[in-house]
């Protein structure tokens, strides 16, 4: 086996992003789809310390950038998942459809 | 082979720092074994405190004393029948007491019991010990979660409510610890668990004397803030029987609730020996550097010995005063076999090489067995905080008087 | 500190963040996926600390697995909805999102095996020991004002969270 370099850890990070891009496409529940988005940002946040060993802590200090603004978005998107959730009994994408003609 | 296990015998740092598996395993071995006697011990120690407290005498039957009890109810409790409720999701509630297990038991590998003696010694120790004891949270809620009935449910999002609010007025206290430790002459400061210890060291004051009384106040929240993190009383709603009929592990029966009364038990002793290490001096002996020289060393080396002496003595104490009736031979015999041990342990204690060695983790664990004690003698003493009243201590109370107390630690720090 | 067993402890922890990947998006009961979402967080702390990233990996196993999880956790338990589980897990147009990944995977495949020698091995071996303090000292000297703007992000999110789930404004 060759040693672990960066490479390896990019092509970790490029196929855990894959699987959140397929989770948010595919997937019929709002919470699995808020998940998913965790699984990308989580993907990306591999990436910049995977660099940051070459270049610097800048990685390690913008993945921390990163992680805080996760938990405000999660926070923010499951309280509109509430807000809706509570006028129309559901947590199905495809019956977010108030706003269609 | 043999060169892998004794060179590390030779070095002077802890088997994680040197990368040596086997001895990094039976430290672990160490500490779980002993984690698991010292909760035996926790729940025997409980019942007896207890009820001496409220004037009436607790176990006496099982061995001398009750000692034996712990076993009987181990015994006990394995052999019930493990009753799962019909509509529950059988995963989660599996996994839910091995979350609170596994939360508890990892915090276990960066506790110094001494400068070398530690499974390991991360640089971000401290920050590990609250992350990985924050993780208890989730199997909490989904214990309550998954035994779908109301009492569990709302038991369990107390409970998680609870120890989230108080875990934020824990870390700030924390912080303000830490800060402490970088006033040294290079202004360079820890948060690995050995580093502390060695900064109150070098700065020769424990940290709950320093910038009196901003240390004493951010140990009184930290101590606070660990009772309720640790569900007991007196911020125990979530699990009192008159309450809630147990909270979040009402439909946890036999094995499993014993997990979840193990995983209490042990974060119990990890939060205090996170305080114990930050405030209290660690493995420090009472007064590292105003008694020193070598008759205060060998002073209060003879420690150890002297104390499991002491308790042989009241075991010895307690044979004496046993009724002499024929049936309560065996009862006699087994105490005095008891008190016999503990006395062999105390002169085996007196032995110089065994002197030097066990000085540190004797002097770490009487300070968290304090705080054991403490734990047991608020649950006799405190009535129980409302669930609102609980909430508006750890908000509005205990949060602003940590940012207060870490603002003035950061200002004379600065100053002095 | 010595690294003991890189090869081994790599794949085993990104194999177990992607399986936990995998299970995140396949499972019908979102609390299963929640569990297994936990568990690639902290698989994920143990890459960063193979990648002498100790501070990051501490600020993950707190901030992530337990804070962020145990927000979803609760929000999965007020909104689920036994219905929601008997019914079709996949929207409609999955077909259509399968494609658009495996065509975005393809183009990752592309650029990696072109750009192998891009990446070299290591270059800089950050020091273990100082790295919280070089990290502080970057947060509150460089990135001093993205700090600020951090912190006010978050007040916005509590504020938001907090209106957006009440019953009466």
């Amino acid at each position: 086996m060759a040693p672990i370099g960066t490479l390896h850890y990019l092509v970790a990070a490029a196929a855990l992003f894959i699987l959140g891009v397929i989770g948010v496409l595919t997937r019929r529940n709002v919470v699995i789809v808020l998940m998913s988005i965790e699984l990308i940002l989580n993907a990306v946040n591999l990436n910049l310390v995977a660099f940051s060993r070459l270049w610097g802590l800048h990685g390690q200090v913008f993945a921390i950038f990163v992680i805080t603004d996760a938990a405000a978005e999660a926070a923010v998107g499951l309280g509109i998942l509430i807000a809706f959730f509570r006028n129309k009994e559901t947590v199905n994408v495809d019956e977010v459809d108030l706003l269609k003609w | 082979m043999l060169d892998y296990i004794t060179s590390y015998l030779g070095m002077n740092t802890t088997p994680g720092q040197a990368g040596n598996i086997f001895w990094a395993v039976v430290y672990i071995m160490i500490v779980f074994g002993g984690v698991s006697v010292a909760v035996m011990a926790m729940n025997w120690l409980e019942r007896k405190a207890l009820a001496h407290f409220q004037i009436r005498l607790g176990p006496m039957r099982v061995g001398p004393h009750g000692l034996l009890q712990p076993i009987a109810d181990a015994l006990k409790l394995f052999t019930k029948e493990d009753i799962i409720p019909s509509e529950a999701d059988k995963l989660v509630f599996w996994i839910a007491p091995l979350i609170i297990l596994c939360a508890s038991f990892t915090v276990y590998i960066v506790i110094p019991f001494g400068p070398t003696h530690a499974v390991t010694d991360l640089n971000i120790g401290i920050l590990f010990m609250l992350g990985v004891s924050s993780l208890s949270v989730l199997g909490v809620v989904m214990a309550g979660w998954a035994s779908n009935s109301h009492y569990p449910l709302i038991g369990s999002l107390r409970s998680s409510a609870q120890m989230i609010s108080y875990e934020v007025a824990m870390g700030m206290a924390v912080v303000s610890a830490i800060l402490m430790t970088s006033l040294n002459k290079e202004g360079t400061g820890t948060l690995s668990m050995i580093g502390i210890v060695q900064a109150q060291q070098q700065q020769q004051i424990w940290f709950l004397f320093k910038f009196f009384p901003l240390g004493f106040i951010a140990f009184v929240i930290f101590a606070i803030a660990m009772v309720a993190e640790t569900n007991r009383a007196p911020f125990d709603l979530p699990e009192a029987e008159s309450e809630l009929t147990a909270g979040f592990h009402t439909e946890y029966s036999g094995l499993r609730w014993s997990l979840f009364m193990l995983g209490e038990y042990a974060a119990m002793i990890a939060v205090s020996s996170i305080a114990v290490t930050l405030w209290l001096g660690g493995w420090l002996r009472p007064f590292p550097n105003t008694l020193t020289g070598d008759t205060w060393d060998l002073v209060f080396s003879l420690f150890p010995g002297f104390t499991f002496l002491a308790l042989a003595l009241v075991a010895f104490v307690g044979v004496v005063r046993m009724p002499k009736h024929p049936y309560f031979r065996i009862q006699t015999i087994g105490l005095a076999g008891f008190g016999a041990v503990l006395g062999l342990i105390g002169l085996i204690l007196f032995i110089p090489p065994v002197r030097d060695r066990i000085q540190d983790i004797f002097w770490f664990v009487a300070k968290v067995a304090v705080f054991m004690y403490l734990y047991i003698w608020y649950r006799a003493t405190f009535p129980r905080y409302r669930f609102d009243q609980l909430m508006k201590v750890g908000w509005k109370v205990l949060l602003p008087i940590a940012i207060g107390v870490l603002i003035l630690t950061a200002i004379l720090g600065v100053l002095l | 500190m010595t690294p003991v067993a890189t090869t081994f402890f790599f794949y085993l922890l990104a194999g177990l963040t992607l399986l936990s990947g995998v299970l995140v998006i396949t499972r019908k009961n979102p609390v299963h996926s929640a569990l297994a979402l936990i568990f690639g967080l902290l698989s994920q702390a143990g890459l960063y600390l193979m990648l002498y990233a100790p501070f990051v990996a501490g600020v993950q196993i707190i901030l992530y697995a337990g804070g962020i999880m145990v927000l979803f956790l609760f929000v999965i338990m007020l909104v689920n909805l036994d219905r929601a589980k008997k019914e079709e897990q996949f929207n409609q147009q999955w077909l259509v999102g399968l494609i658009a990944a495996i065509a975005l995977g393809a183009l990752f495949t592309g650029v990696y095996l072109k750009g192998q020698d891009l990446f070299p091995e290591h270059t800089m071996t950050l020091p273990e020991g100082s790295n919280t303090q070089q990290i502080g000292l970057m947060l509150y000297g460089q990135y001093m004002f993205a700090f600020e703007i951090a912190s006010l992000l978050l007040l916005v999110a509590i504020i938001g969270a907090v209106v957006m789930a009440k019953k009466r404004i």
